[in-house]
This record gives C-alpha cells, sequence and structure tokens, in this order.
C-alpha cells in the first residue's frame, strides 16, 4: 500500500498556522515517517496534485486566486481540511467585510502611501467582493479552529488520520 | 419558606419558593450556560442560552426567569437542546464583527469559552457583517460595538449596583445599540462615575480597559470592587 | 400606514350635518372613515347638505358614519331607505345623489345589496356604517349602553364572566384564548389595584379591522371595557392604539370626553357605585407593541420589548397588578353578548371557535375591505362570494391569514371552514383578521421573504434568536430569490426556522418563520424552481444570471486602477 499523501495550501492567513504545524518539532518526523509532504509552501511543487489523502488548508477564501486553488484542493482531495480560524472563520481577513473592496485598497495604497501610490491591477489576483471562510465555497471535512492551531492538536488531528481512528478534533477552540 | 423539590436531568434536587431554575441548578452543581445571566444583578431571559425543557411542554423556558415549582421535571441538557445553544451561540458570533484572535478578551470571554464548551468547531451561516462603531471617548475604558452581544449585563449593574444608569438600549433589531446616557459619546456622559463595573461584568471584549494589549490577563485575577478603587487611586481620580 | 392627512383633521362633535326638523324621509349615510376620508369624504358630507338645503330638501338627513365596508369603491355614501350604495363619489358632483335622495318615497323598502353585504352576520360592527362614530345619542339610540346598564344593575361579576364563558368568546387578537378564562383569572388574582387593557395596537400588514371598529363606532369598545373592568374588578383602562391611527384616537378621545360627561365613565357609572375611567396611550410604531408584555412597558414609559412570560399579565401586568389585556374586537363583542343573550352567540360559529370575526380583505381581490362572517364560512365564500373573487378574473394562488406569524393557504383548501382549529391545521394562523389574496402574479418565496424583512425589521432586538435569526433566515430568502442558492441552503433554512420558532422569546420570533413553513409546505416547487432551475415561475423575483457559474459572492471585484 502506497504511504498517505497529504497537502497543505496558504491561501489568505498569516502562515501562523503552518507555524504551529513546524512547532510538532520532533513529531514532525512520525508524521512524515509515515506519510509524504506532496505539496505546500514547506516543499518545492508548483502544480497541487492529483490524489491527496489529507490537505490542511490556512487561510480564508479572499481572492479569485484563493478560490480557483480551494476547487483544485476540493477536486483533488479526499480529506479537506479548515486549518485555523481563517481557513474556519475568515478571522483577520474577515475584518475587511464590512468596509468593502474599494475604500479598502484605496485606504492601503493611495492615502496611506507616499511615493507612488497606485492600486496593484497586475500580476496581483482580484479580490472577491467579501473574505470568506473556506466552506462557504466548498465542503470541508474538518475544521480544525485556533489562531493558530496549537501544535497538539494538529498532532493528535494527523495521527488519528494516519492510524485510522475517527479524527478528533477535541480542545480546539476560536482564538488563542 | 417553602422548600419544593424537583428535578433537573434526572436529578432529585431542592430549592426554596422564588428560586429560579438556574439558581437552584448552580447551588446542584449542574451547569446551565447563559451569557445575559449574571448572579447579583435581574435576569431577563433574553440570550436564550439557557432555555429548558419543563415537564413534557412543548414551549421551551428560559432558567435564569422560570421559578421552581413542586415536582418540576427539568430536562436541562439533551441534544436538542445543544443543538438550538449551539445555533443561538453561532448566531452571537456572526451577528458582529467578533474576531477572537485580535480580540481583548481573547482567552477570558465567556462568548469564547462557551463555543468550546458547545464543540463548537466551525459556523454554518454567513457573517452579517455590519459596519458598527467604537467609542473610545472614555478616558480609561473602550465600547466596541463590534464584539458586543447585547446582554445589557453593563446597563443592569450601571443601573441596579452603581445606580448611575448610564447605559441603555436605543434602536432595535440589528439596530439595537447600547448607549450613554441620551446617546452620547461615552466620554461626555455626565452620569458616568467611572467605576468600572460595566467592563467588569462584560462577558466579551466590548467593553474593555484601555492601554491593555490584547489578550492580557483574565477578569478573574482581579477582585472585583477593590480593584476599582486602586485602579482609580493609580489613575488619580 | 401613512399618514392621511384628511383624517388626522381635527373632528367637530355633531349629530349629524342636516338634521330635518320633522320626519325624515331620506338619508344620506356618508362614510368618514380613514380610507374615505382620505378620498375627500368630508368634503361631501358639507356639499351635500349644502346642496340639499338649496335644493328645499328639508326632509333630508346628512349624516356622517363609520366604515362601510367596501372600502376599494371609496368615497361611498348609502341611501338607507333604498339601500342604494354611490361608490367613487366626487365632491363636486353630487347631482345623482340629490336626485336619488328626491326620488326616495316614504316609506321605501330597501333592495338588497348583494352577496358582498348580505352573507355577512354583523356583531361587532353592527353599528358600523350606521351610527355617527362621534355621537352618543346614535349610539344609544342603536341599543348602546343598554348592556352595561342590565350588568351593573342586575348582574353580579361572576354572572357577567359566566355569560361571557357560556358564549364560547375567544380572544380575537389572534391566539383565540378563552375570554373568560382570562377574565376569571383576572378577577381572582390578588392586587389592590387591577386594569384592563384594550389593545389597538394594529400592525399585521393588510389588517384594518381594529381601526375600523374604533374609527365608526367608538362607544362600543369603551362599554365593553366597562363590562369587563365590571367583571373582574378593575377601576383603570388604557387604550393602547398605534399613532398613525390619528383619526382613531381623535374619536376615541371625543368618545370617552362624551361618555364621561353623559356619566358612562368616571365615578358611580349609570349612579352605581361602579367606576372606571379609561385613558389613550398612544403607540409610537413599534409592531412588537402589540404583544402584551411589551405593550404593558410602553404603556409604563418603558422600552416596548417583552418580557418572558410566565407571570401572565392576568397576575403581574401593568405596574406589577393584574391586567386584563383584550383586543378591539374582542370588546366590540362583549356589549352584543350581554345584550343579546350568550346563547344566541353561541348558537353561530363552528366547533369551540362561537361566534363572528372580522376579517380585513387586501391584495387581489375585487372586494377590498372589510367583512364579518360567522365562524365555519369557508374561504371560498370569504374570497369569491363576498370578496367578489380575484381581480381579472385571474386564478386564485393562495391567502395569506395571520399577518407575518401566518401562513399562506393553497386554492386545495378554499372550502375549508374558517376557524381558529382550521387554520392552525392548515400550518396557518386566525392573527387578527388580515387576509391578503393572492393570484398567478405572487411568487410564494417572494412573499415569504417579504414577511421575514418584516419581522427582521420589526424585531425589538431583545433576543437573539429573533435579533439575528430572522436576519439570517431573511438572507437566505434573498439567495433563493435571486438564484443564488443550492439545496444546502434549503436544508439550512429549515433547520434555522426551526430554531427561531423554538429559541425566540415572544411570539414575534415564535411566529416568524410560520410564512416559510406554509410556503414550504404547499409551494416547495417553486424554492426548488428557484433553485434548481434559477428561475421563478410566477415572474417576480430577479434571478441573478451571471457571466460564469460562480455565486455573486464569488465573483471578482473590479476596482479601478
Amino acid at each position: 500500500m502506497s504511504r498517505p499523501r497529504i497537502a497543505t495550501v496558504w491561501l489568505d492567513g498569516c502562515s501562523g498556522c503552518h507555524m504551529s504545524l513546524i512547532d510538532l518539532d520532533e513529531r514532525i518526523l512520525d508524521i512524515f515517517g509515515r506519510a509524504d509532504l506532496v505539496y505546500g509552501p514547506l516543499v518545492d511543487v508548483k502544480v497541487f496534485p492529483e490524489n491527496v489523502d489529507v490537505c490542511l488548508v490556512e487561510g480564508a477564501v479572499s481572492s479569485v486566486d484563493d478560490l480557483e486553488r480551494i476547487k483544485t484542493v476540493r477536486e483533488r482531495t479526499k480529506t479537506l481540511i479548515a486549518f485555523g480560524d481563517c481557513a474556519v472563520t475568515s478571522n483577520v481577513p474577515g475584518m475587511r467585510n464590512p468596509i468593502g473592496v474599494e475604500p479598502l485598497l484605496k485606504r492601503a495604497y493611495l492615502e496611506n502611501v507616499d511615493i507612488n501610490p497606485m492600486i496593484p491591477n497586475r500580476i496581483v489576483p482580484q479580490l472577491l467582493p467579501t473574505s470568506q471562510p473556506v466552506n462557504r465555497f466548498v465542503d470541508v471535512d474538518i475544521f480544525l479552529p485556533g489562531c493558530p492551531p496549537h501544535a497538539d492538536l494538529i498532532y493528535t488531528l494527523l495521527d488519528d488520520l494516519l492510524s485510522g481512528r475517527t479524527p478528533s478534533v477535541a480542545g480546539a477552540r476560536f482564538g488563542r | 419558606m417553602t422548600v419544593y423539590t424537583l428535578k433537573i436531568d434526572g436529578r432529585d434536587v431542592a430549592g426554596s419558593e422564588g428560586q429560579s431554575i438556574m439558581d437552584v441548578a448552580e447551588e446542584n452543581g449542574i451547569d446551565i450556560p447563559g451569557l445575559c445571566h449574571l448572579p447579583g444583578i435581574h435576569d431577563r431571559g433574553a440570550c436564550r442560552l439557557c432555555v429548558v425543557k419543563i415537564g413534557g411542554s412543548p414551549r421551551l423556558a428560559a432558567a435564569c426567569v422560570t421559578r421552581i415549582a413542586e415536582g418540576m421535571d427539568v430536562v436541562a441538557h439533551d441534544e436538542e437542546l445543544e443543538e438550538y445553544r449551539r445555533a443561538a451561540t453561532e448566531m452571537m458570533f456572526l451577528e458582529r464583527n467578533h474576531v477572537c484572535a485580535v480580540c481583548v478578551a481573547n482567552n477570558h470571554c465567556e462568548l469564547q469559552e462557551l463555543s468550546a464548551d458547545l464543540g463548537m468547531t466551525h459556523f454554518e451561516l454567513p457573517r452579517i457583517s455590519p459596519t458598527v462603531d467604537v467609542d473610545l471617548s472614555h478616558k480609561l475604558f473602550g465600547l466596541d460595538h463590534n464584539r458586543c452581544i447585547l446582554c445589557l449585563r453593563c446597563v443592569r449593574v450601571c443601573d441596579e449596583i452603581e445606580g448611575a444608569h448610564v447605559w441603555d438600549v436605543m434602536h432595535r433589531g440589528l439596530e439595537t445599540r447600547i448607549q450613554a446616557d441620551m446617546g452620547v459619546d461615552w466620554g461626555d456622559s455626565a452620569t458616568c462615575t467611572s467605576c468600572g463595573k460595566c467592563v467588569q461584568v462584560c462577558p466579551t471584549g466590548a467593553l474593555f480597559e484601555k492601554g491593555r494589549p490584547v489578550a492580557a490577563g483574565t477578569r478573574d485575577e482581579r477582585p472585583f470592587l477593590p480593584w476599582l478603587r486602586v485602579h482609580q487611586e493609580e489613575r488619580g481620580l | 400606514m401613512s399618514e392621511q392627512p384628511a383624517a388626522a383633521r381635527p373632528v367637530r362633535h355633531r349629530a349629524a350635518v342636516a338634521t330635518p326638523a320633522g320626519e325624515t324621509r331620506a338619508s344620506a349615510y356618508v362614510c368618514e372613515a380613514a380610507s374615505c376620508m382620505s378620498a375627500q369624504a368630508h368634503d361631501i358630507t358639507v356639499n351635500l347638505a349644502a346642496q340639499c338645503a338649496a335644493a328645499g330638501l328639508t326632509d333630508v338627513m346628512v349624516k356622517r358614519v363609520g366604515c362601510l365596508g367596501l372600502c376599494a369603491a371609496g368615497p361611498l355614501v348609502e341611501i338607507p331607505q333604498t339601500g342604494e350604495l354611490f361608490a367613487q363619489v366626487k365632491p363636486g358632483d353630487l347631482g345623482g345623489l340629490i336626485t336619488a335622495l328626491k326620488s326616495v318615497k316614504p316609506g321605501a323598502t330597501p333592495k338588497p345589496q348583494g352577496p358582498f353585504f348580505e352573507k355577512q352576520l354583523r356583531v361587532a360592527t353592527e353599528n358600523m356604517g350606521r351610527v355617527d362614530p362621534e355621537s352618543l345619542e346614535d349610539y344609544i339610540g342603536r341599543g348602546g349602553y343598554e348592556a352595561l346598564q342590565r350588568v351593573l344593575a342586575d348582574m353580579t361579576s361572576t354572572e357577567v364572566r359566566e355569560v361571557v364563558s357560556q358564549s364560547g368568546l375567544r380572544g380575537r387578537g389572534g391566539a383565540g384564548y378563552p375570554t373568560a378564562l382570562k377574565w376569571t383569572t383576572v378577577a381572582k388574582a390578588e392586587g389592590k389595584q387591577k386594569y384592563v387593557i384594550c389593545n389597538a395596537d394594529e400592525g399585521d400588514p393588510g389588517a384594518f379591522m381594529d381601526r375600523s371598529v374604533l374609527e365608526s363606532d367608538p362607544f362600543r369598545i369603551l362599554e365593553g371595557m366597562a363590562i369587563a373592568a365590571f367583571a373582574v374588578h378593575a377601576t383603570e383602562g388604557y387604550i393602547y392604539c398605534r399613532a398613525e391611527y390619528p383619526l382613531a384616537v381623535a374619536r376615541l378621545r371625543t368618545a370617552i370626553r362624551l361618555a364621561q360627561r353623559a356619566g358612562f365613565l368616571g365615578a358611580n357609572i349609570a349612579d352605581t357605585s361602579f367606576t372606571f375611567d379609561v385613558q389613550v396611550r398612544l403607540g409610537a410604531g413599534a409592531f412588537v407593541c402589540g404583544e402584551e408584555t411589551a405593550l404593558i412597558a410602553s404603556v409604563e414609559g418603558k422600552r416596548g420589548t417583552p418580557r418572558p412570560r410566565p407571570p401572565y399579565p392576568a397576575v403581574e401586568g401593568l405596574y406589577g397588578c393584574p391586567t386584563l389585556i383584550n383586543n378591539v374586537e374582542t370588546f366590540a363583542n362583549v356589549p352584543a353578548i350581554l345584550r343579546k343573550g350568550a346563547d344566541w352567540y353561541a348558537s353561530i360559529g363552528l366547533g369551540k371557535s362561537r361566534g363572528t370575526k372580522v376579517f380585513a380583505l387586501a391584495g387581489r381581490i375585487v372586494n377590498t375591505g372589510l367583512v364579518e362572517v360567522p365562524m365555519g364560512m369557508t374561504l371560498r365564500e370569504i374570497i369569491y362570494d363576498i370578496g367578489g373573487g380575484i381581480i381579472d378574473g385571474r386564478p386564485f394562488k393562495a391567502v395569506q391569514t395571520g399577518g407575518p406569524s401566518g401562513g399562506c393557504i393553497p386554492a386545495d383548501y378554499l372550502d375549508s371552514p374558517v376557524s381558529y382549529e382550521t387554520l392552525i391545521d392548515l400550518g396557518s394562523f386566525m392573527g387578527s383578521g388580515g387576509m391578503i389574496v393572492m393570484d398567478d402574479t405572487s411568487c410564494m418565496v417572494d412573499v415569504a421573504r417579504y414577511f421575514q424583512d418584516f419581522c427582521r425589521d420589526e424585531s425589538c432586538g431583545k433576543c437573539v434568536p429573533c435579533r439575528v435569526g430572522t436576519t439570517q433566515l431573511w438572507m437566505l430568502l434573498d439567495k433563493i430569490c435571486r438564484g443564488q442558492a443550492s439545496l444546502a441552503d434549503l436544508d439550512q433554512l429549515e433547520r434555522l426556522a426551526k430554531v427561531v420558532q423554538k429559541m425566540s422569546l415572544c411570539g414575534l420570533g415564535q411566529g416568524a418563520p410560520n410564512p416559510i413553513f406554509s410556503t414550504l409546505r404547499y409551494f416547495r416547487d417553486e424554492y426548488l424552481a428557484h433553485i434548481v432551475d434559477k428561475r421563478c415561475p410566477a415572474g417576480v423575483c430577479e434571478i441573478v444570471r451571471l457571466p460564469d457559474a460562480r455565486p455573486l459572492d464569488a465573483q471578482p471585484t473590479e476596482v479601478p486602477a
């Protein structure tokens, strides 16, 4: 039997959840001794692969690009985990929602900029009207809230999944 | 004094006439959640988290405002009630802009704790994301309407304990806001005594002490009135 | 309802504009209720009296009366001697009326007026369109205050409650709680002061029964309240009327003044030891103040929000005292029951729903207006025989009863009799008596969205499930209407509706999901058409069609460079 394939995805988030993943410390060796890390910010692979068993998605869906990526992830992943508060509730990225995209960009790129103020409109993906949690667009199998989720919780969850137990997120909560 | 015996979640308990189901449950170590409930001030039955089933009645009753009666058979916990409580808690989170990660009350917020107790891991419904104000006009304290769940503990503690009645409610529905005096900025309130009771009782981060970083400390570390006195002396009030 | 400037005008008391010195050969009854008043009905009264005088018609009476019922055809003038009803009368063109008045023969018998009038049975509205609402003499002339005088002279309070109990009268505000049971609770409750409150905070969309009763026959409410006060040992009363009803308020105040002057209100009523006085309190337009605990808070001068019951107002009400709260129509039935007897009243009706019910017909119906029918009449009789059917002969689709807490009843159930029980079985509610008739130009999802928008706007904000839940429900319905929803959203809608119904503090929130439940029950296919086929069968909803398949909140935002 082939080894389980784990991927991680970084959408609109601060990467703190990935830092928490690294905080598994020596337990990383245990997890990735039993599974392959096939995609993510920690891996130099450009295209999200097929046949992913578990994918940890950090961050909210805020741009056209995020949306396309999460759809691809969903299509190619068996167990999709909304990983951390931004993916679960839209959290900090969602704080822009009452403001609206245009006033937000003006504030960030025109009003608060001294040299060559301009709204970037090339290369960077267009924003969606609001920043939304992952489950507003695709089905999510497991929610692991926390800002960030504690490394122990991540370990328990991945260990459960790799050992074929019913995955537990007991003790997880919004915020810290 | 008449003593009544009743059942809560199948346990035989006793209480005196006039006590609420919530009171008796608390005395017997049965935890019924509630965010508008605070011992010492009047109950209003508004957050609906403490709803229980009584007898076979199809109508749910708020435990905080329902007085006990002889032979009452109360169900305070079952799968259906937990589901309703989760739904009500979800509604509170989605109503305004609760972002636990950057909230002054992170880690000592009753709403956050409640969501963990109820095992909530996510929301099914969308956030409403209204634009609401933050009032930082008071010297010592701030009011962030983004975090307010309208439990009105502040209104009641100010009226019933401090006797100042600074806080009241304006508008209705989703527009409902707590207001100081007749809608002035908190800092301009002629009646506020800066006692801080409202800040102390706020279950979330809506009312907070200025100058403290996100998630700093917990309220439990500060005994109620002595803290207020020391604090006021420190600030030269 | 918007304010009617004409109706807001202060009205001077007089029995009739033109009163013959001798025998009255002919009369003209001019409807001066709010609807006709807004179309210059008062000018008709004044001009008609002047023209009668100019034409030398000294044996003609010109009288202002309350609602003549057929509001859609107003302004209305009736010649009772012949039964002729003049519709859409113009103040500047009264020639036809003058001619008709001239030709009335003494001792004429009125012609039949058609099914709109003849299929009705008027009890609460028996004086409506007959008496001058600002004339105590007129009211007494039609049997007014007979009941109160008999009660005070010959009966004990227990006997009065017994009569009401035997009549089978139930609360006409909507829930249908047995009136006598409530009265007995108040009578037996301990308290040194007791109050009677008349709930005239009518707020359901499409409902105007209470307004018409108050505008047309205000003394009747005062008499009903006085009888109730006697039966429950109360000495003070309040009428809580919404400020959007200025004419009703003006006429109530006039009636109170006249009744006080004549000794029917105040100390020692009808020379007995019974004392009872009434004040008017104005509501500031919050729908929730029709809920009895919110109403009481508002009368006390507090923010009009409900509180959990028990304790019920009958035990702890206004200022903590036992308080009887009944709706306008309930009080309007009381004098007739005591005058004509419990057996007579109980002989009308169906099953546990005795007596009559006033309905306000509105929507896509020919005869928009106010009708009173015996309980048990079928919806078909009310809508087709009395209401004249659907405008332009279009197909009937549904009738909405019970206001925002009610439901929509489809054509399959047109032959159901109308009673408290049958309406609940059909997933609706009697409510205060609004009936909004809809044809195939109404989209039922849009109707559900409309009522949800109403509840969301009117939520007082006290409890979480109503404050937030009604908005979330509205957002889901809006999403469905715009063709943006999935079947998962429909599941979500049903789940959330249940939560709002079970968890809300008062009737507003508990009833708010009812329009959703009833439209899902009878018109699920319309929901599915919006969700699956992305179309609105009635052609009402604007389906948002997008360039790509992504839903609205997933469309990229164009931002200027």
